[in-house]
């Protein structure tokens, strides 16, 4: 049954907060025969932009109460970015890690997100992503799962409030701010102007560290295999390369003689049109 | 429109509800005990086939029937972005490009405006490559609603099957055309940096950064359409526009729901700069060492006829805004001339400005990355280098 406006804020809102584990480094390497990224070896962090996603559910939290769920998809060893949130103030977290999800694209990785969420709570109030996540940029994630529930989609909130089931919201725009509402449930993506991410709470990760924290592949999920992973990824990687490098540029000492280098920079400028 | 892509065959139907479950799309329902199907919004992706435990449905479309579907879809289509009926540069962007696909694909390119009171945009767009341009020019569609835009803009994608689809990778561009793509099932590759048609295979070769730009990947999407691609404003050029060219104006009327959200108000950005379209730019990063020798760049810019741009360093230590951010995290910029102050040139700062025709940089550390880039590089103090070359500029100015 639909829950009607009103009703939304009398029960606790639940919020998800998707969060995914991305490599620290740009040494990233390439696996000849997949040609997918092979990230064995490499330091991983928190994607930043979803510490402020998760940190604006937070608030929340402190403000009306809410139950803070985390959820990542990822290899096991992806567990420890949930255990991180629920150490600064998330309820729970559920893991979402299957073979079957390797080498997903971002039609393949918001199929299973949206199966899990449905399978958490189809009654959700609101589900958060960072903007994007630093490895791949693509920002398609978010609103690929606002599609798949059928949720409304808000991009690049930098503010917001809830009262009486709606929302208002700040979103940055490429020509300003837009102040939108509507009616939750909805689909965020957050940026960083959101909010400063808390340390954890004292005690946090004690806590955080014995929680159970679930692990959902293709079954627990009902997910249909082949709509996972590579074979469920509409879009296939060619081919992976180095970007290329500009060449032929002049290197000039500019701390015995600066005159000599400044001269150089006015000479090229005025051979461009400008500083005539 | 189109044919159903699944068949279900009610007497094996025990209504168990299983199908209805692991339907992505959310396109089969019960009526009573009979599972029944929204056809027109069935993707053919084959779920409820692999889920029912009865058999009771079955894949109309065997593979070689996929095939001949894929080929039915034709044309290069460019999402046209307005902003109270002002095109964005970037879908002149795309149209050149997108010019240059359709030659190599001896079809149509055409342009989908999605507005209100936006009829007299049609024009440009001809102007600037398009031979169609469809217009869908109705009330719900006066404000960006993600919703109402995906609705609409799907409504297109199933009525006429282009083979491509481009959009800018703007706030809306990025947020939409990925709902979009869900919806077709089909892939959906971001800020394209190259696009070309591959010979062989006639397939769109979309290449892109990841990883902060230090890998470049080359995708398509061989089995599903459109083939989709997003790309960042500046990235590639427009053309010269021709009004003497002629082109097809469709005025579409669609079905469109209701938006989700309500813009209540917008503000325009408090800095009328715009970083990503000045011919000239001068940025400083880290090695300004305080906010006060901002004012130093803001000197060189207003000489040059430029504007102040810095890495992330200065913004996230409150100098300045990000609007003036280039990089990864902020705006990618394609100057004339991108002079660098300071800057070592992480690989998320080069992805924002590799576009420059000229780079002159000026850094400490000899060993800066930036260096790879530049046409000038200068090793040195820039609280040095910059006041000499303000004065050696400023005394050109004088002396004219």
């Amino acid at each position: 049954m639909e829950l009607r406006a009103s009703d939304r804020t009398a029960i606790t809102m639940h919020i998800i907060v998707c969060i995914k584990q991305v490599p620290d480094t740009a040494n990233v390497r390439i696996n000849p025969e997949t040609n997918t990224l092979m990230r064995e070896g490499v330091e991983s962090i928190v994607n930043p932009f979803d510490e402020y996603a998760l940190e604006q559910a937070l608030q929340l939290k402190d403000r009306h109460g809410a139950r803070v769920t985390a959820l990542s998809m990822g290899p096991p060893q992806a567990e420890v970015v949930l255990r991180e949130a629920m150490a600064r103030g998330a309820d729970d977290g559920v893991l979402l890690t299957d073979r079957a999800f390797a080498g997903a694209d971002t039609w393949a990785t918001s199929y299973v997100i949206a199966q899990a969420i449905k399978k958490l709570n189809p009654q959700v109030d609101m589900v958060l992503f960072g903007k994007q996540a630093i490895d791949g940029d693509t920002a398609q994630v978010g609103p690929g799962v606002s599609e798949f529930l059928k949720f409304p989609l808000v991009t690049y909130v930098r503010a917001l409030t809830v009262a009486d089931g709606r929302y208002t919201a700040e979103t940055m725009m490429d020509e300003g701010i837009d102040v939108v509402e509507g009616s939750l449930p909805v689909v965020m993506t957050v940026v960083k102007e959101a909010a400063v991410p808390r340390f954890a709470r004292l005690g946090g990760w004690m806590d955080a560290k014995h929680a159970k924290i679930p692990r959902w592949g293709v079954k627990e999920l009902k997910a249909v295999p082949e709509l996972c992973g590579l074979g469920g990824s509409p879009t296939k990687v060619v081919k992976i390369f180095a970007p290329p490098v500009k060449a032929g540029g002049i290197r000039m000492d500019g701390r015995e003689l600066p005159s000599a280098a400044v001269q150089a920079v006015v000479k090229l400028l005025h051979e461009k049109g400008l500083a005539s | 429109m189109n044919e159903a892509l699944i068949s279900i065959d009610q007497e094996l139907c025990r209504g168990c509800k299983k199908c209805v479950d692991a339907c992505p799309f959310g396109v089969l329902y019960m009526d009573g005990k009979l599972v029944m199907l929204k056809e027109d919004e069935c993707r053919g992706c084959n779920a409820c086939v692999q889920t029912c435990p009865f058999q009771a449905i079955v894949a109309v479309t065997k593979d070689d029937i996929k095939d001949e579907s894929l080929k039915e879809y034709q044309g290069v289509w460019v999402f046209a972005e307005q902003h109270r009926g002002k095109v964005q540069e970037v879908a002149y962007e795309l149209l050149a490009t997108g010019r240059r696909l359709a030659g190599d694909r001896n079809c149509e390119l055409a342009a989908v405006v999605l507005g209100h009171g936006i009829s007299g945009v049609a024009a440009h767009l001809i102007a600037a490559g398009a031979d169609k341009v469809y217009l869908v020019d109705q009330p719900e569609l006066a404000e960006y609603d993600a919703n109402a835009y995906t609705d609409a803009l799907h409504q297109l994608i199933a009525k006429y099957k282009p083979e491509v689809v481009l959009a800018g990778a703007t706030a809306i561009g990025r947020a939409f055309v990925a709902k979009v793509a869900v919806r077709c099932y089909t892939g959906l590759t971001a800020d394209c940096t190259a696009l070309s048609i591959d010979r062989e295979t006639t397939l769109l070769h979309q290449t892109r950064p990841a990883f902060g730009g230090n890998i470049m990947a080359t995708i398509m999407t061989p089995n599903h359409r459109p083939q989709m691609a997003t790309v960042r404003p500046h990235v590639f050029k427009m053309t010269a526009p021709d009004p003497n060219r002629a082109g097809k104006t469709l005025l579409e009327a669609l079905q469109l729901l209701p938006p989700s959200s309500r813009i209540v108000r917008s503000v325009a950005a408090a800095s009328s700069v715009n970083i990503a379209e000045a011919d000239v730019v001068v940025a400083g990063g880290r090695g300004l060492k305080k906010a006060e020798n901002l004012v130093l760049l803001r000197r060189l810019a207003d000489l040059l006829g430029g504007v102040v741009a810095v890495s992330r360093a200065c913004v996230d230590a409150g100098w300045i805004s990000a609007a003036h951010q280039v990089g990864q995290t902020g705006k990618t910029v394609s100057p004339k001339v991108y002079l660098a102050f300071g800057i070592s040139g992480a690989i998320q700062h080069l992805e924002g400005m590799r576009g420059a025709e000229t780079i002159i940089a000026v850094n400490s550390d000899p060993t800066a990355p930036i260096f790879d880039v530049a046409d000038i590089g200068i090793v040195g103090d820039l609280l040095v280098i910059l006041p000499l070359l303000v004065e050696a500029i400023a005394g050109n100015h004088r002396s004219n």
